[in-house]
């Protein structure tokens, strides 16, 4: 494997929730990106995938760990430290109706990387190739619009446009179509699959594992603010390790019905991220666990295919 | 990636960018009260501008009898000094209308500064600005008026200096609560993740955010201002030199224009007072509805309701 672009170790971030209680919203998370590598990192809601990578964009605060970019330790880089790697380091929302200024026209939206990073060479000829890049042609059609004026996958468009004016070499898309309409979500992924093959380490932030298989090279699956399961997307789909895993890839529906399985519905629901149960954490709702799993924390271990890891006691 | 959501119009077949001056005008006429006020506002401000040229007398030219009734050379009568009601009216009209709107855009400064630098940092600076504001929200506002007015010494610059003084809390209280939700919103967060400093996203996304709100706010202070300004020289703490509507109510009130039965002399200042307040208020309302480009997306604007009768409770009998 090439030296990986981004590299997360034991990333921990705790929120203080008053009264001596913490938030363990991101409690030991490693993962790592290489140039031109699609990760996806899959869980489902409140577990955490937002909030490591905005403490990968050092906009929440690490409690501990390292987070590694090419090579530099940028944990504890001071803000000003970090505008240059923000140069190449981007961050693409959720939500593309709340993401753009709606002051802004669109070439103000896409012109403003540039003007916060001091590029002043060929602005308008960047701008336009940005847009062309993500999808959006002819600029001209667009680039003189108001938000409001867009759908929404051409708003998102109009944010990845935005965030490749600046030619970075590694974007963070949380949730990217999430907030689309399923007509256009295949556009938005099939556009980061094309940017992945230029060269660019995607981070995909979803709880659609479906999507995830499809795009993504390697998937992390997390749980309650921990990876449970990581490994190439195949070998996770084809042959997930982890109960919740497992759990997950039953659910999603298959073409063919003769290797439909019965989908797995878990009990309960997530557990509080405040008080995390002993041991697994995953132990109250599986549907295997034993009674060691209360009392052992069990660690990512090599499991099943290669490359693939999982933290499961049973295995 | 052949196929984009669906065909675009070109730009020039969606939007055609109405004027300034249409779009005031489908603006008035949206909202007949606003231009009513807007109507009445313009009046006051061309006698506040041009007044002294077409006022009938002098401002300090006695020209009759002490309280000479209406009559058609003194349409508005004369006060205690023998002076013309009427023209007292129109060279007033220019104090009160300076000293409104300065007072005014002083706590909006004031006001709109602290609340956009609590609002946005957030934290202690935000707690130690919010305990300042709260400190001079409690002060009585009379007191701290006569208690200025005494010691500074009664001038209009100090007036105005006043009514900033006083309302710059209500101004910051508003505008922090503003900025905290324009604060979170999505691409704030994503100018913060670009390395934007934080001039830049205060001057480039928070304050057009809250500019439409800042300005309705400030037309709705210019008519507390003008109310403030008349209370102050109504308890004989304004400026002597200068005569505005509030110093003539409180002239004709010590001279005892009423036991004289000289109502002309203290009700068309107060009527004029009430007129440009109301004028003031009905603007500024409707305002914020216009200024507000997202409130006029259809499904984000503010929806008008009437009220239906509900049926009888009563059982027919």
């Amino acid at each position: 494997m090439t030296e990986p672009l981004l590299q997360v170790d034991d990333l921990v971030v705790h929120y203080p929730a008053g009264r001596k209680r913490v938030v363990h919203a991101v409690d030991g998370v490693s993962l790592t990106v290489a140039p031109g590598e699609f990760v996806a990192l899959v869980g489902e809601s409140g577990c955490g995938k937002t909030t490591t990578a905005q403490a990968i964009m050092r906009m929440a605060k690490v409690t501990a760990g390292t987070i590694t970019y090419r090579g530099r330790d940028i944990t504890t880089f001071s803000q000003r430290e970090m505008r240059p790697i923000r140069h190449e380091m981007q961050l693409i929302f959720q939500d593309p109706y709340e993401s753009l200024d709606p002051r802004f026209r669109v070439r103000d939206t896409v012109i403003e990387p540039l003007q916060i990073h001091g590029v002043t060479d060929n602005r308008e000829e960047r701008v336009r190739a940005a847009l062309e890049r993500a999808g959006l042609t002819p600029a001209e059609l667009y680039i003189d619009r108001y938000p409001h004026e867009l759908s929404g996958g051409q708003r998102q468009r109009v944010s990845i446009a935005a965030s490749l004016v600046l030619e970075p070499t590694l974007l963070l898309a949380d949730e990217p179509v999430s907030m689309l309409d399923v007509s256009v979500r295949a556009g938005i992924l099939g556009l980061l699959d094309e940017l992945r093959k230029s060269g660019l380490g995607i981070l995909m932030i979803t709880h659609d594992l479906s999507t995830a298989a499809h795009y993504a090279d390697r998937i992390c699956v997390m749980y309650l603010g921990r990876v449970v399961e990581e490994g190439p997307a195949h070998e996770v789909i084809r042959n997930p390790q982890h109960p919740y895993t497992k759990a997950l890839v039953s659910v999603v529906p298959q073409s063919d019905p003769d290797r439909a399985t019965k989908p797995q519905i878990l009990q309960g629901e997530t557990p509080n991220p405040i008080n995390i149960p002993s041991g697994c954490r995953f132990h109250p709702r599986c549907p295997v666990a034993e009674a060691r799993c209360q009392s052992e924390d069990p660690q990512l271990r090599p499991v099943g295919g290669a490359g693939q890891q999982a933290a499961c006691l049973l295995i | 990636m052949s196929f984009i959501d669906a065909p675009m119009t070109p730009l020039d077949e969606v939007r055609k960018s109405p004027s300034r001056l249409r779009s005031l005008l489908s603006f008035l006429r949206k909202h007949p009260q606003a231009a009513i006020g807007f109507v009445i506002l313009m009046l006051f401000v061309f006698i506040a501008i041009f007044g002294p040229y077409f006022a009938p007398y002098g401002e300090r030219e006695q020209v009759g009898p002490i309280f000479g009734t209406p009559s058609s050379a003194h349409p508005l009568g004369l006060d205690d000094g023998g002076i013309d009601v009427l023209s007292l009216l129109i060279y007033g009209a220019r104090v009160t209308l300076i000293v409104g709107f300065a007072g005014a855009v002083v706590a909006m400064l004031v006001g709109g500064s602290i609340g956009i630098i609590s609002g946005y940092f957030g934290g202690k600076i935000d707690n130690a600005l919010m305990r300042t504001t709260d400190y001079f929200l409690v002060l009585p506002d009379l007191v701290l008026m006569i208690v200025v007015a005494s010691i500074w010494g009664r001038s209009l610059r100090n007036i105005i200096i006043i009514i900033g003084l006083i309302y710059w809390t209500f101004m910051a209280r508003l505008i922090r609560a503003q900025v905290k939700v324009v604060r979170e919103r999505a691409y704030v967060k994503r100018a913060q993740a670009l390395g934007a400093t934080h001039t830049r996203i205060i001057f480039r996304h928070v304050i057009p955010q809250i500019a439409p709100l800042l300005l309705a706010q400030t037309v709705l202070m210019v008519a507390l201002a003008i109310f403030l300004e008349t209370a102050i020289s109504f308890l004989g703490l304004g400026d002597p030199s200068v005569a505005s509507w509030g110093k003539m109510i409180e002239t004709a009130f010590s001279r005892s224009a009423i036991s004289y039965g000289a109502w002309w002399a203290i009700a068309p200042p107060g009527i004029a007072v009430a007129l440009v307040i109301m004028a003031f208020n009905m603007v500024g309302t409707a305002a914020e509805d216009s200024l507000n480009p997202r409130l006029r997306v259809s499904h984000l604007a503010r929806r008008h309701f009437r009220l239906r009768p509900l049926p009888d409770k009563e059982p027919p009998k």
